[in-house]
């Protein structure tokens, strides 16, 4: 079964422990600003809230991309760049329709996220489980058991 | 190794910008962050120096786990000479902006001299830059924020800037960063002003690497954040309420100062306190609280993001203070709240937001005008000085008196001058609760004696960030002391004091020590940083600061003699509750903690003390 990660801004505190996990992981730095995992803070409404790639089925950078570096992960679902064949031309970033795909400027390659093959170490860092790593097929079951919940009527008498 | 081996010297007078190695050998000595600014500040800086002259030296300093996956790995200090105290300033803060610092290559910035005009600091990686800030002067914080942003083009910048009250001469204020965290104390914003410098700004992209070893250091790191998670205060308590959850818990043991510290306990302490945070109002529904949010790699996230009712006094017609902005921490609230009697939640809000707006310690500023309350009361203040009568628990007072700070009137620089000058103004030094001419924090030492001794031996004036022994005699972390009992308390204010210094210098947040020993900090450092960072190491370089720190006081001319606390706690016992009846017993724990450190009697380190902390 396929898993895909699934974001809760309700619970992010905006501590950047994913971003900082996702360099280290890519890079073995700690720098957020190479991370594909991103925290934007709202800071007037109080809200933080991560964001990646959702790995779409017909991926428009995997489409994009004229010399095909970006390829699938049949075992995760991820859409991988092969880096040796990115010729850093970023048509992808403009095809990707959310922004998550962005250049790296210190490599010359695009970068995005590649659920890190199956392992996200983004989840295993983030503290309040903000961003869990779920199947694919039930991203919206923890909403639909809080609906179920709360248009209970049975429990309500 | 954690450390990037490069710092920052900015000289101000001649708008001069080079870049220096660390000095290894130190950083060997002192770690990092508190301990090793302080180091250079202390070879650097004459301890006669005035504190708002050039000559006096102002250094942003990160630690080596600054901007690494450790948790709490947030903090930078910036460390100067005090201009509320004349002691040793270092003053701490969270946020991103330390973080963005390291990132940019460097472990401090070292500001000497004073621009001959406003000028603010742009470090972007390699290119760092003095650039005018006329346009930015008599800004608040929040409106130079939105500029420099504006200006940069730059969402990611991180700024750290002065508001109005530091322009205007106001003795605590603060710099604030990333809008509403600051290196709050000892007027460290005020020597920033001095230096004609708004403001410091940072972006960096290169990320913090090379340690000594990273693959020891993730594994150290991934099992501390879990005995974070799996610890009541930092796992469940501090996030949910944040430092309020100490409100109640204080109060209850009758150590909650109230009117200018003539009382310990609040009775509406529960309405200001965390617990009342979660309430929703009646106005809109919403509580104070919109949601809790971590520094920069905290994994345990006790900030507070909060909204003022939309309807209250204080900002009705205010569209501007509606949004979210930083909430209360236990501290300001009671000083803001508690020791002037104001038990109105939103008025304590706003008063916060302000502080943070125009920069200065809410601290500092709620036990100023606690004590501008006591004088109003006793007449020494008149009615003709203030707009409004400045009654104990007037929360329209307290509103007032926060506005005429951040912006500067003739009373504001009144109260801005602290409690001490002020109080000494007015011809009553007694009413000003102040170590070192610093105002007290949130515990009072009648009901918690270890904080007596704490408080008058603090490096920076009364202070709770420098040993914390709430946390043994309250909260019974690590053993449970007696918070009225003596004994011991020498001991027991040593080790925290000396563990702080290690836990500062190191770059993390001392609120980990609610579930962290130094044997779960060591191995971080230890896989981090070249060297032997053993449990023994880091209290020793702990000890040695914390030494250090008192020998630059001493030639600054702050001797023994001032390790003491003001009258009303030393003679007038509390009324109420568990230590009714008690005064706070210094002088039964002082010669104790003068011999337990190897200083003599007059409290002076003594060369043997000294060479075996190897301090010349």
């Amino acid at each position: 079964m396929q898993k895909s990660l699934h974001l809760n801004a309700d619970k992010c505190t905006g501590c950047l422990q994913c971003e900082m996990a996702c360099s280290y992981e890519h890079e073995g730095i700690f720098n957020p600003v190479k991370s594909s995992i991103k925290v934007f803070a709202f800071h007037d409404e109080g809200r933080f809230v991560p964001y990646t790639c959702t790995q779409c089925d017909e991926a428009w950078c995997m489409t994009a991309c004229p010399v095909d570096a970006i390829t699938l992960d049949a075992a995760t679902g991820a859409k991988v760049v092969n880096e040796s064949t990115c010729v850093g031309c970023k048509v992808c970033t403009i095809a990707c329709p959310f922004g998550t795909i962005n250049y790296n400027s210190s490599t010359g390659k695009v970068t995005k996220c590649d659920l890190c093959g199956g392992d996200p170490q983004c989840v295993d860092a983030c503290p309040t489980g903000a961003i869990t790593y779920v199947e694919a097929d039930a991203t919206g079951f923890d909403r639909m058991k809080k609906w179920a919940k709360a248009t209970d009527t049975a429990g309500a008498v | 190794m954690a450390w990037t081996n490069t710092i920052l010297r900015i000289n101000l007078t001649t708008g001069t910008i080079a870049k220096e190695p660390l000095n290894k050998e130190w950083a060997q000595d002192y770690l990092g962050q508190r301990g090793l600014a302080t180091k250079y500040f202390t070879e650097e800086v004459s301890p006669t120096v005035d504190a708002l002259s050039p000559e006096n030296t102002m250094i942003f300093a990160t630690g080596p786990l600054t901007g690494t996956m450790a948790s709490t790995g947030a903090r930078y200090s910036i460390i100067c000479k005090s201009p509320l105290t004349g002691a040793m300033a270092c003053s701490n803060s969270g946020g991103y902006f330390g973080a963005e610092l390291k990132s940019a290559g460097y472990d401090m910035v070292i500001f000497e001299g004073a621009s001959p005009s406003p000028v603010y600091l742009s470090i972007s990686d390699d290119d760092v830059e003095l650039i005018a800030a006329d346009d930015l002067w008599g800004k608040t914080v929040w409106e130079a924020d939105e500029m420099l942003h504006k200006k940069h083009q730059d969402p990611a910048l991180k700024v750290a800037a002065i508001g109005r009250s530091a322009e205007n001469g106001c003795l605590y204020a603060a710099v604030v960063n990333d809008l509403h965290r600051a290196a709050g104390r000892s007027g460290v914003g005020t020597v920033m002003a001095s230096k004609n410098l708004k403001a410091v700004v940072v972006r960096g992209t290169k990320g913090v690497g090379n340690l000594f070893d990273a693959k020891r250091f993730m594994t150290s790191v991934a099992d501390e954040k879990k005995v974070l998670a799996e610890n009541a205060v930092t796992g469940e308590g501090l996030p949910a309420l944040g430092t309020q959850v100490l409100m109640n818990v204080i109060n209850e043991v009758g150590a909650l100062p109230t009117r200018n510290m003539q009382e310990v306990k609040f009775e509406g302490a529960s309405k200001i306190g965390g617990e009342a945070m979660l309430e929703p109002r009646e106005s809109d529904g919403k509580p104070n609280l919109t949601t809790n949010a971590g520094c920069f790699g905290c994994t345990i996230a006790c900030g507070r993001i909060s909204t003022v009712d939309p309807t209250h006094f204080s900002v009705k017609d205010k569209p501007e203070y509606h949004k979210n902005s930083g909430g209360l921490e236990y501290e300001a609230a009671w000083a803001v709240g508690a020791d002037t009697c104001v038990d109105d939640l939103d008025a304590a809000t706003y008063v916060n937001f302000l502080c943070n707006e125009d920069g200065f310690d809410p601290i500092s500023f709620g036990s100023t005008v606690a004590a501008a309350m006591e004088l109003y009361e006793i007449g020494a203040i008149k009615p003709e000085e203030t707009a409004m009568p400045l009654d104990f628990g007037s929360a329209e007072a307290l509103v007032w008196c926060a506005e005429q700070v951040a912006q500067g009137t003739e009373f504001g620089k009144i109260l801005g001058m602290g409690s001490k000058r002020m109080c000494e103004h007015y011809g009553h030094p007694d009413l000003s609760m102040t170590v070192k001419g610093q105002e007290f924090p949130a515990y009072d030492p009648r009901g918690i004696q270890g904080m007596g001794l704490a408080y008058a031996t603090s490096n920076r004036g009364a202070c709770h960030l420098r040993g914390y022994t709430v946390s043994s005699e309250v909260l019974g972390i690590p053993v449970k002391t007696d918070p009225l009992h003596t004994e011991g308390k020498a001991d027991l204010v040593k080790a925290f004091q000396d563990a702080t210094a290690a836990v500062d210098s190191a770059g993390l947040c001392i609120f980990t020590t609610f579930a962290w020993g130094m044997d779960n900090i060591s191995p971080q450092v230890d896989a981090a940083c070249e060297g032997n960072w053993s449990v023994e190491k880091l209290l020793e370089v702990g000890e040695r600061i914390w030494n250090m720190e008192r020998d630059y006081n001493i030639k600054a001319g702050i001797t023994g003699e001032q390790d003491t606390l003001p009258k009303r706690l030393l003679k007038e016992a509390a009324k109420v509750g568990p230590a009714e009846g008690r005064v706070a017993d210094l002088d039964k724990m002082l010669p104790e903690y003068y011999s337990v450190r190897g200083w003599t009697p007059d409290g002076v380190p003594t060369d043997e003390t000294r060479s075996r902390l190897n301090l010349a």
